[in-house]
Order: structure tokens, then C-alpha cells, then sequence
């Protein structure tokens, strides 16, 4: 041992211990000397340095007509293709850039080269001195006392209960953000007794025979696109994915075994998680998985979660057929669809 | 009287002079340019990240103000009709149509809108990594700690005015972030469905939404960033700049180049590279081509899309959290109300754990170390090892939550399990912040020990000697002064044990501290003494004069 370089904690000299009081300390050598550049020693540098800085901003005067040019000799119409935008898109880009780049790099190259490069040493002031503090503190004292505040707590008093009073009106005005505030809208979707299942988006009506094994459907109900307001807020809440398995792959719980025809099962494609569209399909392991946050439900467990941040199963939708042999549903969801929320129960 | 005329004696000769003197003498101006006409700025690259948010957002504001000119923020259904051929005669959202219309039919609309977007994207990257600068070089030591609380605002504003942004065009993407927002809006308890219905204007997604976000998109979120910006330079100019410890700079003074007229020309020309820059990447890169996702609709949704990059981490944090671990489901039903923590947690608590320790960070370092002086040099991160050690560990720990979100495309593009990355990002999620706290603090260690190493003996210099009696060693260059000074010079505190008060009691949050402050400082590595120096420079070390250098080399013995 007796070595000092490796300043090992546990080792004493190397460290300084607890209570050793105030250790000594280096003497500071000042700011190190300035070294002169070249432009300051060789004046053939210094006017290379100026004709540098000048061809920079030159570069930016080009940018500017690159600017023009790609914003003039290109127009934009319906024949337009994509490849014609970008082109444009790269030629204005371009332009900017050089036109910023040619002015920026030229003011720095001149400050770097050409400017005095002398550090230069400027003495803090204190934040606040403690005369100031002094005089602030005599002064609010006079003011509170010219005002009467602390000796008339009347005022005072009625002063703030109306300040407070007054903030309410400017939040209760907003009251009217929404004009429905009940929760309740959030349990029912367009979908009801008889109600065809359509495709989405056409809105034609799905015929149970068309639906063979391992086939899945996006299904909208049908009316859906009749209607003229709050479409996208229906469907937001009615959007349905329909798939056909083999009957005994299915495992049905008691009081939904009238919920799917032969196999054909439809479940919301709304996450019960925050609400994505459950848009992925895996025919083979009859597996529904959210493109967002990756939940995954089981088909073959009424869409049990069985991977990722999802709480609660995707709700079914219990279907039959009418006479015409289009599927329909038996009624609406038996409970909300979507993601939970405080009132949903 | 008489005296009131005696300022105006002076006459200016020039034109230029009379005009000048005119705004002077009615202004003040010439109080302004000795207060701030050779105002000294200390220079570091570091020190230009604050720079390059700021100038971002000015470009943002330029080319917003743009787009708002051709933007219209309306959810009024309508077929479009404008260039782009495969969406004509689509239903969609007049917002939707203008977007495209942006995009298409205005010149330069495209352009403005890539330099606006990638502008978003670099302003919160440049506040983020201006922040951790501050942070683990203990800028936000007294006097600074409000103005390090004022930055964490501008954060959260930041990604406010990116969020709001981001939702405005209404074409697919956006909708669904807004369909996950609602989502995780109802999650909260008692409120969250009223917020949501408030929010959308009823049921989700409503007529209202894109002209509310507009709203707060280019008025509030804007004004109240400038407003905190002017607070941030207010601040700055109050507390002068720090400077990084060497040679010449100390507490009481701040070294560096005056405003006028070098610290002025590098700063103003550095905007103008920051917007080339920027120009370059929305020339030349593609962002968020709306066009092909379509207009918003909830039924379809594209696998592998990404919000922007400062909302991964709560997207991530969202895809990490179980709902269900075996049959136990985080989603509870107490007394017919539903407590949705699968989705609140992710949502809510690591944001909050991060703002509120990124906020409190000043007040609990000085609780720790009592340490109540202004501090106007700033540390090198490893002379703090347990500072940047627990920095490095809550980046970690947000870099994790950010990797999560792009859980599907680390699946797709590495050929691996998706669950499995799911499963080890949620072990990092806890594992990798401790990991880090231990692997940089012994980095951290490590490198103050080579700097003391270095103090003390100098620069290896690779030259091996062969002394006379055979002995091969490594010549060692001593430092000079100005290099010596630089290692040296730091402020090393020590464990501060619970103190008792003035009953002679201690406490048990005085305990805590004291248990904190161990953790903080039981492990450091002093800085060299010269006594130190001396020593080593005395004994068991011959120094060796070279013939060949003219100044004398330091021999050390391994």
C-alpha cells in the first residue's frame, strides 16, 4: 500500500475525515491567459475569416432564391402527384435551411474569429440586500397602515366573503360545457330487440350463412348510417366485431346460451380498457388483441382478459336471426361498453 | 422650472442620432444599455439547451401563427374536395378538410406544417434536456429553486400545447389519442365522467372537442407559456447566469463574454441555426402524414401507431400495468361505484411521482444537507454522485415507461414475444432505477477517484522509461496550474448525523434526515489537499528530470 491514488473511502489520508475542520485549500491561479486565434496574430487570416463570414451569408441569399424557386415553378393542382409535393416540400426546406443556416453560421463564425475573444470578469450583486429588506418591510408596514386593513376587520372581513363569492359565477358559468351531464347515456348503444347486425361501413345486413367458420366481420348496426346527428358518437359506442368459431370451442356460462347462433359470436369492439377499437383478430388461437395497449381477450372465454391493462371482459351482444335469416340482436348490451368509469357499477 | 430643461441640452447631428435621442430621452434607453449592453454571460455548450427551447418556440409561434390562418377548427360534417385525389368525396370533419387543404392546396402549407410539428417535438426535448443539465449540475441550488419550479411548469405546459396540437387535425390517429384521453379521464374517481362530459360537451366524441382544443391550443397554453418565459428571463437576469467551477471563476463573481456585442452574436445567430436546423428535418422528413390515416372515425385503428415521443412515457406506463394478475382484476365495484386503477395508476402516478419529486427536488436536497448558501458555480456531476445518481435512476425509470410504449414495435422489429417484452420492461420498470442508482454512483466514484489520481500524479503520458536498475516505468506529465485547479476545487460535504434539537431531543423526521444524509455522502471521495499533493510529490515517488522535455515529468511507481 502507501499508495494516495486510488482515494479509497475506507482507507484514512486519503480522505478527509469527519471534524478534521476546514481543510486547506488550493490557491486560485485566476483566469488562464488568453491565447490569441489566428485572426488575431496573422492579418492575412483575419481576412480570410472575412471573406469566410461574407460567402456564409451569401449561402443564405441562395437559400432564399431556392426558397422562390421551389415555391414559383411548382403548382399545386388536382394532377399533382405526391412525389411533386414532397419535391416542393424538400425544395422550400432546403431554401429555409440555407437561408438560416447562412446568416446563423456566419454571426457565429464572425463572433468566434473576428469579435474580441477576451473573458471578461463582472461581480455578483446580492439578490437582496438587506437595507432593501429593510425599507420594503417599513413601507408595507405603511401601506397596510394608511389602508386600515388590520384596524377594521369589518371591511376586511366582508371584503374577502365577497372576493370568494365573486370566483363562483366565473366556474358555475361553465356549467354549461355539457348540457347532458347523466352517465346514464353511457350504458345503452343504438343496438335493440331485432336490430340487424350491418357491415361496417357499407350498412348492408349480414346473413348468418354468410358467415363461415373463422371468418370475422366489423358490424355496425343497421340504421346507422341514416343517421343525421351524433352518428360518430353512436358508433362510437355501438361498433361490434362478429366471428364464427366451431360451437364446442366456445365456453358458455350459464344464462348466455341463447347469446350466439351456431357459433356465430359478437362481441363490442370498444376496449374495455380506454377505448380503442379491438381491431385485431387472431383466427388461429381465437384471440382479440387492442393495437393500443395491447390487451388481449380470449374468444373461447366469453373474451376473458387474459394479457395486458384491460380489467373486465369485452361485452357480448346476445344475437339470433330473424325470419329472413339476417342476424339481428336479441337486445342491447347487458352492460356499458367502453371503458369503466365511476358510475358504471 | 430651469432645471427640468437641462437634460436637452444635448443636440444630436445626425438624423439617425435625433431619432435615437427622441426614443431615449422618452424611453430611458440608454439605462437599458448600461444595464444589459456588456452584461456578462458565461459561455458553455451546456448552457445552450435552455437556447434552443426557447428559440423552438418562437418558430412554433411563426408558424403557427401561419396555420391558423388556413386551419379552421370545425367538426361540421363535410365531403372533401380539395387535390387529394384517394380521399375525395370522403365524409369528414371540416377541421379534417382544412388540415388536408394545408397539406395540399397551399403552398408551403406542408412545409409550415412539418416545421411547426418538428418544432413541437425539439421544444420539449430541449426544455427536458435542459432540465437534467440543470439538475445534475445543482443549478437549482439557492437562489434558483423557483425558477427550476417555473421550468417544471413549462414542461407541463409544453406538453400541453403538444397534446392539444397533436389532436387538432382529426384525422384518425388523433381521434383515437382523444378516444384514450376520455378513457382515462373517466377513470378518475367521483369527477372523472362529469371532466369527460365537460370536456367533449356530452358523450365522446361530441361536435366540441376540436374547437375547445383549439381554443386552449393557440391562445391559453401559448400565453401562459410566454407569460412564465418572461418570469424564466426575469429570474435569469435577477440571478446572473451559473458558470462551471475552474480557474478564475468563483461564488462572488460570473466570467464570461459580454452581451455586446459577442454573447449578442452568438446567441442571435445561434437562433437562426436552430431554424435551419429545423427546416432541414421538415424538408426533408415526413411527420404525422395525415392523409393516409383518414378522417376520425371509432371503428378502425392502425396497429403500430405512437403518440408523439413526450406522451410515450404515460402510454407506456398505460401498456405496462396488469389489469387482471391471475384472477385478482385491478377494477373494483364499492358500493355500486367503480375504482378503475388499472387504468388511474399508470395514468396518474408515475407523472405525479416524477412532478412532484422534479418540484420538490431543491427543498429536499436542502432539508438533506443543510445547506441553505447561494450556490453560483455549479457541480460536475460526478462531485455529486448521489444527485446525478438518483437523476440517472428516475431517467431510467422514465426511459423504461418510454420504451413501453413502443412495446409493439420492439416485438415486430426484433422478431420477439410481445408479451415477453411486456414482462421484462415491467421488471425494469423496477429493477432498472435501482440498478442505475448503484451503477452510477460507483461510476460516479470512480471518476473522482481518477481525477484524484490525476491531481496527484499527473497525466499518464504512455511513455515507458527503463530506470538504471532495470525497472520499466510509466513517465507521468504533471498538471499545470490552471488543470490542477479544476480537479481540485469542489466542494465535498460530509455526513451530517441527526442533529438533536433544542430540547436535546431528536426527532423523528431529524432522524430520517440524518439517515438521508448517509445515504447521501457516506461514500465520497475528498478532494486533493495540497498537503496531499505535497506528499505525494515527496516521498516514494522519484522524479525522474527527462532530457528530452523541458519541464520536469512526474514518475509515479505501479
Amino acid at each position: 500500500m502507501g499508495d494516495h491514488s486510488h482515494g479509497d473511502p475506507n482507507t484514512s489520508g486519503t480522505v478527509a475525515t469527519a471534524g478534521q475542520g476546514q481543510v486547506e485549500k488550493f490557491q486560485d491561479p485566476g483566469l488562464p491567459p488568453h491565447r490569441p486565434r489566428l485572426a488575431d496574430k496573422d492579418p492575412r487570416a483575419e481576412k480570410r475569416a472575412e471573406r469566410q463570414v461574407a460567402i456564409l451569408f451569401a449561402v443564405s441569399i441562395i437559400g432564399t432564391l431556392l426558397f422562390f424557386v421551389g415555391y414559383f415553378a411548382i403548382r399545386l393542382d388536382e394532377s399533382t402527384a405526391i412525389s411533386t409535393l414532397r419535391l416542393q416540400n424538400m425544395l422550400l426546406g432546403l431554401g429555409t435551411a440555407f437561408a438560416m443556416l447562412g446568416i446563423g453560421v456566419g454571426i457565429v463564425h464572425w463572433a468566434k474569429t473576428l469579435m474580441p475573444d477576451h473573458e471578461v470578469a463582472e461581480e455578483r450583486h446580492e439578490v437582496r440586500p438587506e437595507e432593501d429588506r429593510q425599507v420594503a418591510e417599513k413601507m408595507i408596514g405603511q401601506i397596510l397602515d394608511e389602508s386600515g386593513i388590520k384596524r377594521r376587520p369589518l371591511i376586511r372581513n366582508t371584503l374577502l366573503g365577497a372576493g370568494v363569492l365573486a370566483i363562483l359565477p366565473a366556474i358555475g358559468i361553465f356549467r354549461d360545457l355539457s348540457k347532458n351531464i347523466n352517465p346514464d347515456v353511457l350504458r345503452h348503444t343504438m343496438w335493440d330487440e331485432g336490430v340487424r347486425l350491418a357491415r361496417d361501413p357499407e350498412g348492408t345486413p349480414i346473413r348468418a350463412a354468410d358467415v363461415t367458420i373463422g371468418s370475422a366481420f366489423h358490424v355496425i348496426p343497421e340504421g346507422l348510417n341514416d343517421l343525421h346527428e351524433g352518428k360518430l358518437n353512436e358508433k362510437a359506442k355501438a361498433v361490434v366485431l362478429l366471428m364464427r368459431l366451431n360451437p364446442e370451442d366456445l365456453q358458455v356460462s350459464p344464462g348466455r346460451e341463447d347469446w350466439n347462433y351456431n357459433g356465430i359470436v359478437a362481441y363490442s369492439k370498444i376496449c374495455t380498457h380506454v377505448g380503442c377499437p379491438v381491431a385485431l383478430y387472431e383466427q388461429q388461437t381465437h384471440h382479440l388483441l387492442c393495437p393500443c395497449h395491447q390487451s388481449t381477450f380470449d374468444l373461447t372465454q366469453e373474451c376473458k382478459v387474459i394479457f395486458g391493462p384491460a380489467a373486465h371482459p369485452l361485452p357480448q351482444l346476445p344475437i339470433t336471426v330473424d325470419s329472413e335469416g339476417y342476424l339481428v340482436a336479441r337486445s342491447d348490451f347487458q352492460s356499458p361498453v367502453g371503458p369503466s368509469f365511476w358510475e358504471r357499477g | 422650472m430651469s432645471s427640468t430643461s437641462a437634460p436637452d441640452t444635448y443636440t444630436p447631428k445626425t438624423r439617425v442620432g435625433r431619432i435615437a435621442n427622441f426614443v431615449d430621452s422618452r424611453t430611458g434607453g440608454s439605462a437599458m444599455v448600461k444595464e444589459f449592453g456588456r452584461k456578462i454571460f458565461p459561455d458553455h455548450w451546456s448552457f445552450m439547451f435552455g437556447e434552443v427551447a426557447l428559440y423552438s418556440f418562437v418558430i412554433l409561434l411563426l408558424s403557427g401563427t401561419f396555420l391558423t390562418f388556413f386551419f379552421d377548427p370545425s367538426m361540421a360534417e363535410t365531403h372533401y374536395d380539395g387535390s387529394y385525389v384517394p380521399l375525395k368525396g370522403v365524409e369528414m370533419s371540416v377541421a379534417y378538410a382544412s388540415s388536408l387543404d394545408i397539406s395540399f392546396d397551399i403552398r408551403g402549407g406542408l412545409f409550415m406544417r412539418q416545421v411547426h410539428h418538428w418544432a413541437a417535438l425539439l421544444f420539449v426535448a430541449a426544455m427536458s434536456v435542459h432540465m437534467l443539465r440543470v439538475f445534475f449540475t445543482g443549478a437549482f441550488r439557492r437562489p434558483r429553486e423557483l425558477n427550476w419550479v417555473v421550468g417544471g411548469v413549462l414542461l407541463i405546459l409544453g406538453m400541453a400545447a403538444g397534446f392539444t396540437g397533436y389532436s387538432l387535425p382529426d384525422d384518425l390517429l388523433s381521434g383515437n389519442g382523444l378516444r384514450i384521453i376520455d378513457g382515462v379521464i373517466k377513470s378518475i374517481p367521483l369527477v372523472g365522467t362529469y371532466i369527460s362530459f365537460f370536456l367533449f360537451g356530452g358523450e365522446f366524441p361530441g361536435t366540441a372537442i376540436i374547437g375547445r382544443l383549439y381554443v386552449l391550443h393557440i391562445l391559453l397554453v401559448p400565453a401562459i407559456i410566454l407569460l412564465m418565459i418572461a418570469l424564466h428571463m426575469f429570474m435569469l437576469v435577477v440571478h446572473k447566469h451559473t458558470q462551471y467551477p475552474g480557474p478564475g471563476r468563483t461564488e462572488t463573481n460570473v466570467v464570461g463574454y459580454p452581451v455586446g456585442p459577442v454573447y449578442a452574436a452568438k446567441a442571435g445567430g445561434f437562433f437562426f441555426i436552430v431554424f435551419g436546423v429545423i427546416a432541414v428535418i421538415a424538408g426533408l422528413f415526413t411527420i404525422n402524414p395525415i392523409w393516409n390515416y383518414g378522417p376520425y372515425d371509432p371503428s378502425p385503428v392502425s396497429a403500430g401507431t405512437q403518440p408523439d415521443w413526450y406522451i410515450g412515457f404515460v402510454d407506456g406506463a398505460l401498456r405496462l400495468m396488469p389489469g387482471v394478475i391471475g384472477e385478482f382484476p385491478f377494477e373494483y365495484v364499492i358500493f355500486g361505484r367503480t375504482l378503475t386503477l388499472n387504468v388511474l395508476l399508470p395514468a396518474l402516478g408515475p407523472a405525479g411521482i416524477l412532478f412532484t419529486l422534479l418540484f420538490a427536488w431543491p427543498w429536499i436536497e436542502r432539508w438533506v444537507t443543510r445547506d441553505d448558501r447561494e450556490h453560483h458555480l455549479l457541480d460536475r456531476p460526478r462531485n455529486a454522485p448521489t444527485r446525478t445518481a438518483i437523476g440517472v435512476a428516475g431517467f431510467v425509470w422514465y426511459a423504461v415507461m418510454w420504451a413501453a410504449a413502443g412495446s409493439d414495435l420492439i416485438a415486430t422489429h426484433f422478431l420477439v414475444s410481445l408479451n415477453d417484452v411486456t414482462y421484462w420492461l415491467r421488471a425494469l420498470f423496477f429493477l432498472g432505477p435501482i440498478v442505475a442508482y448503484i451503477v452510477t454512483k460507483r461510476i460516479c466514484l470512480s471518476l473522482q477517484r481518477k481525477d484524484r489520481e490525476i491531481a496527484l500524479h499527473g497525466r499518464e503520458t504512455g511513455r515507458i522509461v527503463r530506470l538504471p536498475h532495470g525497472e520499466f516505468i510509466e513517465v507521468h506529465e504533471p498538471l499545470d496550474d490552471y488543470h490542477q485547479y479544476r480537479l481540485v476545487n469542489f466542494e465535498s460535504p460530509e455526513v451530517l448525523p441527526a442533529q438533536p434539537d433544542a430540547n436535546g431531543r431528536i426527532g423523528r423526521t431529524e432522524k430520517l434526515r440524518g439517515r438521508l444524509s448517509r445515504l447521501f455522502f457516506e461514500d465520497r471521495v475528498a478532494p486533493v489537499t495540497p498537503a496531499e499533493l505535497e506528499a505525494a510529490h515527496a516521498h516514494g515517488h522519484p522524479a525522474v528530470e527527462e532530457a528530452a522535455e523541458s519541464r520536469t515529468s512526474e514518475v509515479s511507481r505501479h
